[in-house]
């Protein structure tokens, strides 16, 4: 339904005075003072994100301290940011023959966006809760395989959530 | 002559420090009363619950650089902040916060200066404060600035002859231009808000647009001017102008509540208190209570109340409240003439 546009006709004398209506306004205003404010003071008070949330995207780290990256570069080749950069290299420990001997995500380039875990055919990379991200220079936010590198068990949740929609 | 000379300068020393510090502290409820009423907690962090943000913001406004525009004319550049803080201040010489106190045998005015023309010195201050932003715009040679500039004249031009008629019919009811005569007519609960209505609310919207708070802060709409007249000014001066914008509030509401919510009277203070200080005392306080009410309706209209539209704000100046004033004085005439 259009609403019917209030033109100045249709206004009576006190509504025309604004009088009645700036007190309506500021008895607003006066309630709102003493109403729950949403404020969360944030650095006392952290925020616990659901478990569809996506922070920074993470590599899953098997119990034997190895990357479960297979380094297919699908994830470089779909990161719309071009933050992955992926370098292969053979091995033939853990019945796998490639893994990724570099794998940086630039977190300055990241726009968290999840692709890179959508196409991951190994769920080796996924986004994980965290979203302080502070670096003082642009080196320091090339995240290499150190940091990238989070063991299994910490991801489980998030690794049950992905489970749920494939 | 010498006892007068010492009690004025001990009086300007005691009304300046507690205006400028107040003033700084009213920026802080500013921002609270900014917060609370859109849902958020304000500014908290610096002293205990964020009591120290105005010694924060003022380290920050000193340690800024102070910019002066290329072509600009810098002595008026830097005379025009100069000008809006001196007569912002100067401006409340006249006011009396107190009835007389004796004290050590002394009879002492609660006033600075008790001239006998106050309410005119008043008005004459307000129109020169004028020159402060005209002029601070015209100088920083920049188009935002000087449109600014020109705005906040015509406004305080055309609103300050509803204020001045709205005062005429004040000054009928007190039969005397003397701020503290007007006081001492107000006694008991014939406020003249009771007995002025029309003229309150002239009043009241002439002072909103004389202090170039919201509905009327279009000198400053940011929107369209940048910052207005302020636009090219940095550092200390841009504080000197902020400075000046809420002495000029404080210094609107105490007017208000003299000329119209009987200044420091308590209504039949005197039956209850006996011992004269005590009441003199609580005098004060009344009157510091009702600048305080003053200073919250005038915040909290800045953050329920949008702002005009230019031809809006010169409608409701000339077509509005310069007839009211004048119906105002019909009236009072009348009445006075009747009775
Ligand atoms: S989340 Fe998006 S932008 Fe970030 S690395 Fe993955 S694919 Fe690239
Ligand atoms: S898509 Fe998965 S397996 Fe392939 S390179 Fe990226 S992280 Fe490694």
């Amino acid at each position: 339904m259009i609403k019917k546009q209030i033109r100045k006709n249709d206004l009576n004398f006190f509504q025309r005075t604004y009088i009645t209506e700036i007190f309506k306004g500021l008895s607003l205003t006066f309630r709102k003072i003493f109403q729950k404010k949403f404020t969360r003071q944030y650095p006392e008070e952290k925020w616990n994100p659901p478990i569809s949330f996506r922070g920074r995207p993470v590599l899953v780290q098997e119990k034997n301290g190895t990357e479960r990256c297979v380094a297919c570069m699908l994830c470089a080749r779909v990161c719309p940011a071009l933050a992955i950069e992926i370098q292969a290299d053979e091995t033939f420990e853990y019945s796998k023959e490639r893994y990724p001997k570099k794998f940086e995500i630039n977190m300055l380039r990241c726009i968290f966006c999840g692709f890179c875990e959508e196409v991951c055919p190994e769920e080796a990379i996924v986004m994980s809760q965290e979203f302080e991200l502070v670096f003082s220079s642009q080196d320091e936010a090339i995240f290499g395989k150190d940091k990238l590198l989070i063991p299994k068990e910490k991801l489980q949740n998030r690794l049950e959530f992905l489970r749920q929609y494939r | 002559m010498f006892e007068v000379f010492i009690e004025s300068v001990l009086k300007i020393i005691i009304f300046f420090t507690v205006l400028i510090s107040s003033s700084a502290y009213l920026v802080l409820l500013e921002r609270k009363i900014c917060a609370y009423v859109q849902d958020r907690i304000g500014p908290n962090r610096v002293g205990f619950k964020g009591l120290l943000q105005p010694l924060a913001d003022l380290l920050k406004l000193v340690t800024k650089e102070d910019i002066v525009p290329k072509n600009a004319n810098k002595f008026i550049h830097h005379l025009s902040p100069i000008i809006s803080v001196a007569i912002a201040f100067s401006t409340m010489a006249v006011i009396p916060v107190g009835d007389t106190i004796e004290i050590f045998g002394k009879e002492i005015k609660l006033q600075i200066a008790d001239v006998n023309i106050g309410i005119l010195y008043i008005l004459s201050l307000t129109s020169i404060s004028v020159y402060g932003i005209a002029l601070s715009g015209w100088s920083s040679n920049n188009k935002y600035s000087l449109l600014g500039g020109l705005r906040s004249s015509a406004q305080m031009i055309s609103y300050e002859i509803s204020m001045g008629l709205a005062i005429i019919g004040v000054v009928m009811t007190a039969g005397s231009l003397e701020l503290d005569e007007i006081v001492k007519s107000q006694a008991g609960f014939k406020w003249n808000i009771f007995l002025q209505p029309i003229g309150f609310i002239v009043f009241l919207v002439a002072s909103f647009a004389e202090t170039n708070r919201t509905p009327f802060d279009l000198p400053e709409a940011e929107p369209e001017l940048v910052g207005g007249y302020h636009t090219e000014y940095s550092g200390l001066k841009f504080g000197l102008f902020f400075l000046a914008e809420y002495t000029n509030m404080i210094i609107a509401s105490a007017i208000i509540v003299t000329l119209y919510f009987g200044g420091w009277q308590i209504p039949f203070g005197e039956n209850f208190i006996s011992s004269s200080v005590v009441l003199s005392i609580t005098q004060i306080f009344s009157f510091l209570i009702k600048v305080g009410l003053m200073l919250f309706f005038f915040i909290l209209v800045r953050w329920t109340v949008p702002r005009f539209r230019y031809d809006q704000l010169m409608n409701v100046g000339w077509k509005i409240m310069f007839p009211l004033s004048l119906l105002n004085i019909l009236i009072t005439g009348i009445f006075y003439f009747l009775f």
